[in-house]
């Protein structure tokens, strides 16, 4: 049987969860995995729901479209959960057994009793982080909230290597591979208004993949 | 203009050697054209489709494409492409779900003109309610403009076949446009691996007198009926006109199935196909059954998969005999009306074996598990 990791991603718009989709399945691809990503939205407008899934095999993946049964759900904002901005509800629908919800939110969310009591019977792990604090801390800009969101990843299950993130970060700012349209040309020009040089976005951006991995917690249900 | 060296066709899709590269569809578009000699590319931007045309319009601005502009409505656009190709050069441009039934009246105008357009259409529910998500029901408007038809499964499809459109549109026993149909957001903005040949090798470029009518001739047909319709001097001749020139045009893609084979390989391509139950269908239903045929084997049932990469013209002979020994026939589909069920019925001999369906229709994805559950039934 192929070794499969399928990972939702829960956003909001502007929050670069597709950036952050397109530099993991990129990393995955470098390791030498198989692995596509493929986003999820409505009208394109900042805010607004936006959902990118992550899917990583050791065998060639046929399966399109947005991932039904995800053993790993990010959630990028807490208004994914506490004002529903999501196409899937609730959040966790479709996590499979002793899977893996990372939130960020400085502080545990008011998730209901019922809910919490799912999770548990699903022996599924969640878990913190406070990304966007990170983002602003350690990369100087809200903007690397993605980042962190990835390095939580990383701090909960090693679906890929630091090093083969960096690779992907690279691919995406450094290189000529990538070309951005429309509002994604946009924020990218805001992100790289940020540093003096490529380089440096993505030294600083390596340093919020770092930090958040070791500043992810478990949150007991 | 960049320099790009010509390569031969048959060289250039089966000889050369490839790239891996990790791109959205609509990035895979942009790389087609970008090899494909286009002349000139018009815009009108939709989701799921505006990404590709944006591209495109990238490929004019770096000196791949020689003429880009953005036209004034999905109608104008489409209208716009006929004046285009009738002046004898090669037009690319993409549509999708609205915006193709915007400008539906110039698809069989397209093919009644003989033109070799070639355009990308990425599928998308239509209204009402508003959806800007996957399905194919725009595909059932389609299938009887004359165009050819052709449905790419994922993202290597839409490299090959974007690409050997024209190759195959511009054949003087065809000439007719290719409609290449790629399912929105599953195929368009999915990150795959792709193998693309080196950028610096193109296609030959349109060559105007292979053309089976003359170029914009306005005293000959079919061109002197736009000034001086046949209907407006005598009625007989009118009719005496549509009846050879329609038939001249179905006949033209008749002719196409010889290239259909020669590039794409043909019309279909098949796996396990002697196992009883049979997954006929095309498009992303192809990829979903592929992950149900794996999950049934698990549990022992054998299935067979038959993708169909032509539609128009349909691979009558193909499904005659493939179908003849299968004791059910099963058929995904991305959109509510069936109508891939309703052509399979249509040449099947004996079609009570045809179960149509499972259909997931508004942009959902499908889930294998929904075509397990249909192979399940059949084997009862």
């Amino acid at each position: 049987m192929a070794e499969k990791t399928w990972i939702r991603m829960s956003g909001l718009g502007g929050q670069g969860v597709i950036t952050c989709a397109h530099i993991l399945a990129t990393a995955a691809n470098q390791e030498g995995k198989e692995s596509t990503v493929n986003p999820f939205f409505g009208a394109e407008k900042r805010l607004a729901p936006a959902e990118s899934y992550v899917r990583i095999s050791s065998e060639v993946i046929h399966e399109r479209g947005e991932i039904l049964k995800p053993d790993i759900i990010m959630i990028f904002h807490p208004h994914v959960i506490t004002l529903g901005k999501c196409y899937t509800m609730p959040f966790y629908e479709g996590l499979q057994p002793g899977g893996n919800v990372i939130i960020n939110s400085d502080q545990p969310l008011a998730i209901s009793k019922e809910d919490l009591e799912k999770l548990n019977q699903m022996q599924a792990k969640v878990f913190y982080v406070s990304a966007t604090q990170i983002a602003s801390e350690v990369g100087g800009t809200e903007l690397s909230t993605n980042m962190a969101m990835l390095g939580a990843l990383l701090g909960v299950a090693k679906v890929v290597s630091f090093d083969a993130v960096k690779f992907a970060v690279q691919d995406r700012f450094g290189g000529k591979n990538f070309v951005a349209s429309g509002s994604t040309a946009a924020l990218d020009d805001v992100m790289k208004s940020k540093f003096a040089k490529v380089t440096q976005l993505i030294e600083k951006n390596m340093n919020v993949v770092e930090e958040a991995s070791k500043r992810v917690e478990e949150y007991q249900l | 203009m960049i320099e790009q060296k010509v390569m031969d066709p048959q060289q250039l899709f089966f000889e050369a050697e490839r790239q891996e590269v990790f791109i959205t569809g609509s990035e895979i578009v942009k790389e087609a054209v970008k090899r494909a000699n286009v002349d000139i590319a018009i815009s009108y931007p939709i989701t799921p489709q505006s990404e590709s045309m944006h591209l495109v319009g990238d490929l004019y601005a770096e000196g791949y494409v020689k003429e880009y502009f953005r036209g004034e409505s999905e109608f104008a656009v489409m209208s716009e492409v006929i004046g285009a190709a009738m002046a004898g050069v090669r037009v690319f441009t993409a549509t999708g779900g609205q915006g193709a039934l915007r400008a539906f009246e110039n698809f069989p105008n397209w093919s009644g003109s003989r033109l070799p357009l070639v355009c990308a259409f990425m599928t998308r529910g239509l209204n009402a309610p508003l959806s800007i998500q996957p399905d194919t029901l725009e595909m059932a408007f389609m299938l009887d403009t004359g165009m050819i038809i052709l449905h790419a499964e994922a993202a290597q499809d839409i490299y090959d076949m974007l690409l050997k459109a024209f190759i195959i549109a511009e054949k003087t026993d065809v000439h007719i446009p290719v409609g290449v149909f790629m399912d929105g957001f599953f195929v368009t903005h999915t990150r795959d691996k792709v193998k693309i040949t080196p950028a610096e090798f193109k296609l030959p470029p349109y060559e105007p007198y292979s053309s089976p009518i003359p170029v914009m001739d306005m005293e000959n047909v079919p061109f002197r009926h736009m000034r001086d319709p046949f209907v407006m001097k005598s009625n007989f001749i009118s009719y005496a006109a549509h009846a050879s020139w329609q038939q001249e045009v179905l006949a033209a893609a008749e002719r196409s199935r010889r290239y259909i084979q020669q590039y794409l390989g043909g019309l279909v391509e098949k796996e396990n196909e002697n196992a009883d139950i049979l997954i006929i269908t095309s498009g992303t239903a192809v990829s979903q059954s592929q992950e149900a045929i794996a999950m049934a084997q698990q549990e022992g049932i054998d299935v067979g998969l038959v993708k169909i990469k032509c539609i128009r013209p349909f691979p009558t002979a193909e499904i005659q005999q493939l179908a003849a020994n299968a004791k059910a026939i099963i058929v995904p589909e991305f959109n509510r009306v069936g109508w891939m069920c309703r052509e399979l019925k249509s040449v099947i001999e004996d079609n009570t074996k045809v179960v149509g369906g499972p259909r997931v229709f508004g942009g959902m994805t499908m889930p294998p598990e929904m075509i397990l559950d249909e192979i399940r039934r059949c084997t009862q």
